[in-house]
């Protein structure tokens, strides 16, 4: 017991390889075995952090369950895992999500067994990203997980679609998409490799905590410029590489393309948790690394940040491709997430107890809206994906009036939508309520534009539900769709209860989120 | 006496290559299983002398001397550092792949497999070799078979041709270095070619200044460097499968190893004057290899251009004379060594079997040789840099020499360079993603339909091995790290630095 418990963190992280591996060595043809087996070895990450969860200490400053381990000595970059209240929470997102995006892949019949694989390496990577305390090895699970969700939309991406490139030739849309994801990920993350190649250079570590200290105490002039230049640029190096994975516009224009193309459950992981990780970047790196530039340019930030609850909303509403809509609407979601940010960057170095308090109020939003569009994004998701599976169309002008063929299916995408949308007892209420409330004192205007923004917002989810549930029926489907069956049930009804549960009674997690937000950011 | 094993590695392949020719020609198997017997043999000596290398202890280890030549200071004298340990191991690997990929070759394998063992015999002298004229005697050795290896087994379109270009490309360079390395004979005035005595000669500033350049671009022909480089592509495209991958897996790297141990570590104070200007070239190198890379429609042109980039990185790493770039440009050679070998094999099993090489005339792969794709797949993300891969780990100690120093401005350090050269890492994901999107993956073309097979079992067992090793090396870098870092500590005592 006691070895599980000090290589906890380690072991959530390589469990997913262990499973993979156990996959791997599967036989092809029993479809069936690799996707139970698959399914069971996820709960096995999922425990893990269950564990974690429990036996984390939240009054406790800094990081829990550290281990340090050196990986690559002339640089200096050790294996160090550790986690504090708004990792943790990321952590249980993945690994919750993981085991209902791999039971939503059951419908996947094309070769099962390698799609399994990659679903397990990208839970790795996206864990690394959320467990690793050395800058290096962050931006190796960085990149990494790049790899698998590359293959996911390429391989076992919609099969319609064309998009024309240059010269006019026709490529198959999920193709187009998977090269624009990994090709827009890739050069967005060239700023950021070259300013962790300079940090590293000029401190001499790769340490995160060291660096919180070694970095920010930074005086003088490095490469014959005074050091806020030099770290204004890097500021700039890491904002953008995480604004593009936020999204944040205009660096969105990727998240479309492959949110559509990308089969059910790597939409539900792309929008779950992969968007996550630029956000948890920002609060990882860019606010303590660079207090001073961040608080500088929050106002820049705060701006896109609107911009694109704003544009998310309204491209969302003009969108006639059910899946088009609800990946629009992570670009609406995400923004309050990086206008809570923008809000508590702004507050750096202010005394006034009020404006801190703002500021921890509108993190805590950031943090906890994460945490709900995981939940609310992945349901819908994967409710576009059972409707898809049945119409084979995505197009919302030749659904209407399902609702009456689909009672239980209906019910259950109007209380995802409403989620998604803010209803109060729901769990989007909360954390928007959050950074709205928190925001509200530093950037009046801006939060002010972004509630217009929600009102965009509820109008693109009544034109969905519209759309596919109310008007009339279109007489084709009649007879031809089923309802939801119960593994889709099963995927779809623990999300529906932590959204539920955290509307009702957010504490539970917030009391985690919370300590650790005013410890990181000294905010109390 | 010490078990000679140093020799033991060098004289294997070319004491095999002898044994083979007493095999009669027409007993194809037995030469065959000679040859395989003769790689292992060679793969499991390296593999030995790699991890008995110790690495606490650094310095030149399993040392061998004798006199050869003692009237003109010429001894036989090799010796192991963390430099070239891993580039020995790589040998051996790139040697024993090899002979597995090329067990189809029909057409006189009894002669070629002869010549294939005295170009890894005269690949292995060199990297051991502590002797400068050892160092030339068996370049020269290595480069002599390639003509004859590309010229009767290549490929038939181009083969004379480049056969041609290349070994006079080679034959220049090394004259040109030649005189660089006797003019340091005469000047030293010790009388000796020992490499480890004249490292202590002391030639003056201006002398140094001098003479680096013809030593270090006579050497550096054969690694490839911009505007050098035109020979490479050609070679590697007209080279049979095996002779592409020690051309480009080994032999490039024997030019990058000698620029090294003859023009920085002997003249050092020369490579300080010159490699400003240097890493300028190399520069060039990545960026516009990459870019050629990507335009290109034949599928071994591709991989040809791609490692014209992938070694200016080397070039690059040597150029920053510093720790940390030296670090990265040591695993770079070894890293790029095993993937571009296994590049090139792939490419070979491919043409194999669909008889062209034009992208655009090839798709879906995947279907008929699964695991070629996954190995391929796993080279191509080396190729791109991506963590996890030993292509990290060798690239970023290279970026982060350029950052390092801190210069009294932008522009005196090579953080300028280091953003430019960043742009070949998007060009290369571009490229490689493109190839494998367009070989690998999609419908396989009706015309190859029951035309194209699976490979063998030898050459899954090659590709695995191959990736296997970059994996290996990616995830833990301790593996090779140390073992290099002992290298480049005796490199940077020369240079005079920490």
């Amino acid at each position: 017991m006691d070895l599980i418990y000090n290589n906890l963190l380690t072991l959530i992280l390589f469990t997913p390889v262990l499973a993979a591996l156990i996959v791997m060595l599967l036989p092809h043809k029993q479809e069936n075995l690799v996707r139970w087996t698959a399914f069971v070895l996820s709960f096995i990450p999922l425990a893990l952090s269950l564990v974690l969860w429990f036996s984390f200490n939240p009054n406790q400053p800094g990081f829990q369950f550290e281990q340090q381990v050196i990986w690559y000595p002339p640089i200096n970059s050790s294996y160090h895992v550790g986690v504090d209240g708004i990792s943790l929470t990321m952590v249980l997102l993945t690994t919750l999500l993981t085991p209902l995006s791999i039971l939503a892949s059951f419908s996947i019949k094309d070769r099962v067994k390698t799609y399994m694989v990659l679903f397990f390496l990208l839970e790795m990577g996206m864990l690394g990203v959320f467990l690793m305390l050395d800058l290096l090895l962050f931006f190796v699970f960085w990149e990494f997980g790049l790899v698998p969700m590359f293959f996911l939309i390429n391989q076992w991406g919609s099969e319609k679609g064309e998009r024309e490139v240059w010269g006019g030739r026709k490529i198959p849309a999920r193709q187009y998409a998977s090269f624009k994801f990994m090709i827009y990920t890739m050069a967005g993350s060239l700023g950021l490799l070259l300013a962790i190649q300079m940090i590293g250079a000029v401190s001499g570590t790769f340490d995160i905590p060291v660096l919180y200290q070694t970095w920010n105490s930074l005086t003088g002039t490095l490469f014959g410029l005074p050091v806020n230049v030099v770290k204004s640029i890097a500021f700039w190096a890491f904002a953008i590489a995480f604004a593009i994975k936020v999204p944040v516009w205009p660096f969105h224009t990727w998240l479309p393309d492959a949110h559509t193309e990308a089969p059910t459950a790597g939409s539900m992981i792309l929008a779950g948790v992969l968007l996550k990780l630029g956000a948890y970047g920002f609060l990882r790196l860019v606010l303590p690394l660079y207090p001073a530039e961040a608080k500088y340019y929050a106002g820049a930030l705060g701006f896109l940040a609107v911009m694109a609850i704003i544009f998310g909303a309204l491209a969302s509403y003009g969108q006639d491709d059910f899946k088009r809509l609800v990946a629009y609407s992570s670009v609406n979601h995400m923004g309050f997430v990086v206008l809570g940010i923008a809000a508590a960057a702004f507050v750096y170095g202010v005394d006034d107890p009020a404006m801190k308090q703002s500021a921890n109020i509108a993190l805590n939003g950031a943090v906890l809206q994460m945490f709900n569009h995981g939940l609310s994004a992945a349901g819908m998701f994967f409710l576009v994906g059972v409707i898809y599976e049945r119409t084979h169309t995505r197009n919302l002008n030749e659904f209407g009036g399902l609702f009456p063929l689909l009672p239980v299916y209906g019910g259950i995408l109007i209380f995802t939508s409403m989620a998604s949308l803010g209803l109060p007892g729901l769990n989007g209420f909360i954390s928007e309520f959050l950074v709205v409330r928190g925001a509200w004192p530093i950037f009046t205007l801006y939060t002010a534009l972004a509630m217009i923004g929600l009102f965009f917002t509820g109008a693109y989810i009544l034109k969905g539900i519209k759309q596919v549930l109310h008007g009339p029926l279109n007489e084709h489907w009649a007879g031809h769709v089923s309802e939801i069956n119960a593994r889709e049930l099963f995927v779809i009804v623990p999300l529906m209860v932590l959204i539920l549960l955290i509307g009702v009674w957010p504490n539970w997690i917030l009391s985690v989120i919370n300590k650790a937000v005013a410890m990181v950011f000294n905010l109390v | 006496m010490q078990f000679p094993l140093l020799s033991f590695i060098v004289f294997t392949p070319m004491i095999a290559g002898m044994l083979i020719l007493l095999i009669p020609g027409e007993r194809k198997t037995e030469i065959r299983m000679a040859a395989l017997a003769a790689g292992a043999f060679a793969l499991a000596l390296s593999i030995w002398a790699y991890f008995a290398y110790d690495v606490t202890a650094g310095g030149y280890q399993f040392v061998e001397k004798y006199q050869w030549l003692p009237q003109l200071g010429i001894s036989y004298f090799v010796g192991l550092d963390g430099m070239n340990a891993p580039l020995v191991l790589l040998t051996g690997v790139v040697m024993f792949t090899g002979v597995l990929i090329s067990w189809g070759i029909d057409d006189r394998p009894r002669e070629f497999f002869a010549f294939l063992f005295i170009l890894a015999t005269g690949v292995f002298g060199v990297f051991v070799a502590l002797d400068l004229f050892m160092l030339f005697f068996f370049y020269e050795i290595a480069v002599f078979p390639m003509y004859l290896l590309i010229s009767i087994w290549g490929w038939k379109v181009t083969r004379e041709y480049a056969a041609m270009k290349l070994t006079l490309y080679l034959f220049i360079g090394s004259v040109v270095s030649l005189v660089g390395a006797l003019a340091m004979y005469y000047v030293s005035g010790l009388g000796t070619f020992d490499m480890v005595a004249m490292e202590q000669a002391n030639f003056s500033v201006d002398f140094q200044r001098l003479v680096f350049p013809f030593v270090f671009f006579g050497f550096a022909v054969l690694g490839g460097i911009f505007p050098f480089h035109n020979w490479s592509p050609d070679g590697h495209v007209a080279a049979p499968t095996a002779v592409s991958m020690f051309h480009a897996g080994v032999l490039m790297k024997l030019g990058a190893f000698a620029a090294l141990r003859v023009g920085i570590m002997l003249l050092p104070e020369g490579a300080k004057f010159h490699m400003p200007w240097i890493i300028v070239l190399t520069l060039v190198n990545v960026v516009y290899g990459a870019f050629i890379a990507s335009v290109q429609n034949d599928f071994k042109y591709v991989i040809g251009f791609s490692s014209v980039s992938h070694m200016g990185l080397v070039a690059m790493g040597f150029a920053t004379l510093n720790h940390n770039g030296m670090l990265g440009a040591g695993v770079q050679m070894f890293s790029h060594g095993v993937m571009t070998a296994l590049f090139f094999a792939v490419v070979g099993m491919i043409y194999d079997q669909a008889h062209t090489r034009e992208i655009p005339n090839l798709s879906g792969f995947r279907k008929v040789m699964p695991v070629v794709a996954i190995a391929f797949i796993v080279g191509g993300l080396v190729s791109m840099g991506m963590p996890g891969f030993s292509g990290f780990i060798a690239e970023f100690p290279i970026f982060m020499g350029l950052w390092n120093g801190q210069p009294s401005s932008l522009w005196n350090g090579y953080g300028w360079i280091a953003i430019i050269a960043a742009i070949s890492i998007v060009i290369t994901a571009s490229y490689i993603i493109r190839i494998v999107g367009k070989v690998f993956f999609g419908q396989l073309p009706a015309e190859f339909d029951g035309h194209v097979h699976d490979v063998n079992m030898l050459d899954k067992v090659a590709v695995v091995f191959l990736s296997a090793i970059m994996i290996v090396v990616g995830v833990y870098p301790q593996i090779i790290v140390p073992l290099v870092q002992s290298g480049v500590e005796n490199v940077m005592r020369l240079l005079g630095g920490a």
